[in-house]
C-alpha cells in the first residue's frame, strides 16, 4: 500500500527505499533529508523497538518466573530451558574458567538481538504504514539495521573486553600484551600498530557484521516489495504478485536462518572475545 | 554514518536489560536447572542405594532361610533319634515287664504245685492210714507209727 503511495508521490523506487531506511529523528536533524545531522540527534524507532523488545524480554520472564517449577515443567518452561542450556553450553564450550557475568551476557545478547532481527521479518510496510495513519512520517522497525544499536553492544563488550583483560593480566599485562605480541620483543611497533588493529576490529567487526547482514536483509525485503508495488499494473498483476509473494516467502524462510545466525555469532563471538581477555598473560 | 546519542542510550538500554535478564531469567531458571540436576542426581543416588540395600537384604534373607533349613533338618534328626530311642525303651520296658509276670506266674505255679503237692502228701498220708486200718481191721494208733508214716510221707 505504503510502496505504491510512494510510486505514486513520484519519488519512485529510489524514495521508497531510502523513505524506508530513514530512522524517526529528533533533535539535530538535517531538515530535508530527515537524517541525522550531528551527533546530539535520537532515532526513536530504534530506541522504541529495542526497549519495546527488551521489555517483552523482562516481561515474559517475570511471567514465567512467577511459575518456574523444578517439577515436570510446562512447554514454555522447557522452550526456556532449552535455550537456556544451549546458552550454557556454548559458554562452557568457549569461555575458560568462571565468570557469573558472561552468561546472562550471551543470554542477552542473543535473545534482544534474535527479537531485534525478527522484526526485520515483519511485512516491510506493515509497521511504516500504520505509523504514517498514527501521522509518523518515517519509521524504520529494524533496530539492529541502526548501527546505533549494533554499536551501542559491541562497545560494551569491548569496554568488558578492556576491563577483564586489565583485571586478568593488571595494567602493565595488558600494556606488554600491545608491545610483545605477536612477535616478540624486536617488534615492538609493529607490535602495537597490529594489536590495536586485533583488538579495534573486535567491536567493529561484532557492529558491522550484524548491521550489515540485517541492512542487506532488508534492502532484499525492499526489493521483493518492489516487484509489486511498481510493477504491478492492471492485468500484470495476476502475474507479478504470485512471484512477489513466492520470492518473499524464499526470502523470509532464508532470512530466519540468517537472523538466528547473526544472533548466534553475536553471541559466541562476545564469548570467545572475553575469554581471551580472561586468559593470562603467558597464555599468548 | 550517522552515530548519534541513540548509541548512548542504546548502550544503556543494554547494559540495564543484562542486568535485569540476570536478574530475572538467567538468576531464577539457572539456580532451578541446578536445583533440578541436584535433585534428580539425590534421587539416583537413592535408587542406587535401594538397589544396594535391597541386594544386601535378598542376601542376608537367603543365609536366614538356609540357617532355618538347617536348624530345622537338625531338629528333625533330633527327633527321629529320640523316637527310636523312645521306641527301644518302650521294647526293653515290655520285654522286663514280660519277663517280671512270667517270672510272677512261673513262681505262682511252683507254689501251686508246691501246695497241691504238700495237699497230696497230707492225703496220701491218711489215705494210708485208712488203707492199714482196713488191712488190718483195727485201729492204728496214729501217734504210734508217727514215725512210719513221717516216713512214709517222706517217700512220696
Amino acid at each position: 500500500m505504503a510502496a505504491s503511495e510512494q510510486a505514486a508521490g513520484g519519488g519512485g523506487t529510489v524514495e521508497y527505499i531510502q523513505h524506508h531506511l530513514t530512522n524517526l529523528c529528533v533533535g539535530d536533524c538535517d531538515p530535508v533529508t530527515h537524517k541525522a545531522a550531528g551527533f546530539w540527534a535520537l532515532h526513536l524507532d530504534t530506541l522504541f523497538f529495542s526497549l519495546l523488545l527488551g521489555g517483552l524480554i523482562l516481561g515474559v520472564s517475570a511471567w514465567l518466573a512467577r511459575r518456574l517449577t523444578d517439577g515436570v515443567p510446562g512447554p514454555f518452561q522447557n522452550f526456556v530451558e532449552a535455550i537456556l542450556e544451549f546458552v550454557q553450553q556454548q559458554v562452557k564450550d568457549s569461555f575458560p574458567g568462571h565468570n557469573p557475568l558472561i552468561a546472562p551476557l550471551a543470554l542477552t545478547i542473543f535473545l534482544w538481538v534474535w527479537l531485534m532481527n525478527f522484526m526485520d521479518l515483519i511485512p516491510v510496510d506493515l509497521l511504516p504504514a500504520l505509523a504514517a495513519a498514527l501521522g509518523i512520517p518515517y519509521l524504520k522497525v529494524v533496530p539492529t539495521t541502526d548501527l546505533n544499536a549494533t554499536l551501542a553492544m559491541s562497545l560494551t563488550v569491548f569496554a568488558l573486553i578492556v576491563y577483564y583483560n586489565i583485571k586478568v593480566k593488571g595494567a602493565v599485562g595488558y600494556l606488554k600484551m600491545f608491545l610483545f605480541h605477536p612477535f616478540g620483543k624486536y617488534l615492538v611497533p609493529v607490535n602495537v600498530v597490529m594489536t590495536l588493529i586485533e583488538e579495534l576490529a573486535k567491536p567493529l567487526s561484532l557492529a558491522l557484521r550484524l548491521f550489515g547482514n540485517l541492512f542487506a536483509g532488508e534492502l532484499v525485503f525492499l526489493l521483493i516489495a518492489l516487484i509489486g508495488g511498481t510493477l504491478a499494473v492492471g492485468a500484470l498483476a495476476f502475474l507479478v504478485l504470485p512471484l512477489q509473494a513466492l520470492l518473499d516467502l524464499g526470502w523470509l524462510i532464508f532470512h530466519l536462518l540468517v537472523i538466528t545466525l547473526q544472533a548466534f555469532i553475536f553471541m559466541v563471538l562476545t564469548i570467545v572475545y572475553l575469554g581471551m581477555a580472561h586468559a593470562g598473560p603467558d597464555d599468548h | 554514518m550517522n552515530i548519534t546519542a541513540t548509541l548512548l542510550a542504546q548502550i544503556a538500554a543494554f547494559v540495564a536489560l543484562i542486568w535485569f535478564v540476570n536478574k530475572v531469567l538467567w538468576g531464577p531458571v539457572s539456580q532451578l536447572l541446578e536445583d533440578r540436576r541436584k535433585r534428580i542426581a539425590d534421587g539416583l543416588a537413592a535408587a542406587e542405594k535401594g538397589q544396594h540395600e535391597l541386594r544386601h537384604a535378598e542376601e542376608r534373607a537367603k543365609e536366614v532361610l538356609r540357617e532355618a533349613k538347617d536348624r530345622a533338618a537338625e531338629i528333625v534328626a533330633q527327633a527321629e533319634r529320640r523316637g527310636a530311642e523312645i521306641v527301644e525303651e518302650a521294647k526293653a520296658n515290655a520285654r522286663q515287664e514280660a519277663e517280671r509276670i512270667l517270672a510272677a506266674a512261673q513262681a505262682e505255679i511252683d507254689q501251686a504245685a508246691h501246695r497241691a503237692k504238700e495237699e497230696l502228701r497230707a492225703q496220701v498220708a491218711q489215705l494210708a492210714v485208712a488203707g492199714a486200718e482196713r488191712i488190718l481191721k483195727r485201729e492204728i494208733d496214729p501217734k504210734a507209727h508217727q514215725d512210719l508214716l513221717q516216713d512214709l510221707v517222706a517217700q512220696l
